[in-house]
């Protein structure tokens, strides 16, 4: 279900904050963030920013295709390597 | 056997039903447009004058998306999604499930039959395994 119009878009006022004191200064550093819940505002396009997944920051630069979605998408939180890999590193020790 | 919207051919069905044959019109959307093209649904195709066929022709185009400039459009938004490889667009990229479903089990309809992936147990399998072997004995 869509978030409710009459609330606006759920964009982190801290990070909006950052990014256009940053833009005014002209500075294009990423972004370390952990407001995964943030939805992305047209401000952000062109900004780098280090999302959190749970372990690492995770690079994401902002292009105009992405605006509306929400940064945790592009910030994995599993990595699947493959089946089984457990199980045969320990058989192998054996 | 009438030819609405380019290559349509819809049979001797009530006209309501032998809309939904294009692709893009479902029940519903076949009723609006019969209603905003003032034709009565329960009648048959092969009833229809041509001066109703335009008609609904005509409504249809101007009122919604169908057949091939619809599949396009899905194609691009998933393209979209796959290109900006957001969460939703790697689901599409894997073949998995993407509305959040469990894939523990099910998920056959995105996963496709069953393939057997497991480990090996047993170390002479497994050096079968490894070189090369896969899949001649059981």
């Amino acid at each position: 279900m869509g978030r409710s119009l009459k609330k606006g878009p759920c964009v982190d006022e801290k990070l909006l904050k950052k990014v256009k004191r940053l833009k005014d200064i002209g500075k294009r550093e990423p972004i370390k963030t952990w407001a995964r819940r943030s939805t992305i505002p047209p401000d952000f396009v062109g900004c780098t920013f280090n999302v959190h997944n749970g372990k690492t920051f995770i690079p994401v630069y902002i292009t105009e295709n992405m605006v509306g979605h929400k940064l945790g998408e592009f910030s994995p939180t599993r990595i699947f390597r493959r089946h089984g890999a457990h199980t045969e590193r320990s058989l192998d020790k054996t | 056997m009438a030819r609405i919207v380019g290559v349509e051919i819809p049979n001797e069905k009530r006209v309501e039903i032998a809309l939904t044959y294009i692709h893009g019109i479902g029940r519903s959307l076949s009723n609006k447009i019969l209603k905003a093209s003032n034709v009565d649904p329960d009648r048959r195709v092969k009833d229809l004058k041509d001066e109703d066929i335009s008609k609904i022709g005509s409504v249809i185009q101007k009122t919604c998306r169908i057949e091939g400039d619809l599949r396009r459009e899905v194609t691009a938004n998933i393209k979209r999604l796959t290109d900006i490889s957001s969460y939703r667009g790697v689901r599409h990229r894997k073949n998995l499930p993407v509305r959040g479903q469990r894939t523990h089990t099910n998920a056959r309809t995105r996963k496709g039959p069953r393939k057997t992936v497991g480990i090996v147990r047993s170390k002479e399998k497994r050096k079968e395994f490894r070189t090369g072997e896969r899949g001649r004995k059981k």
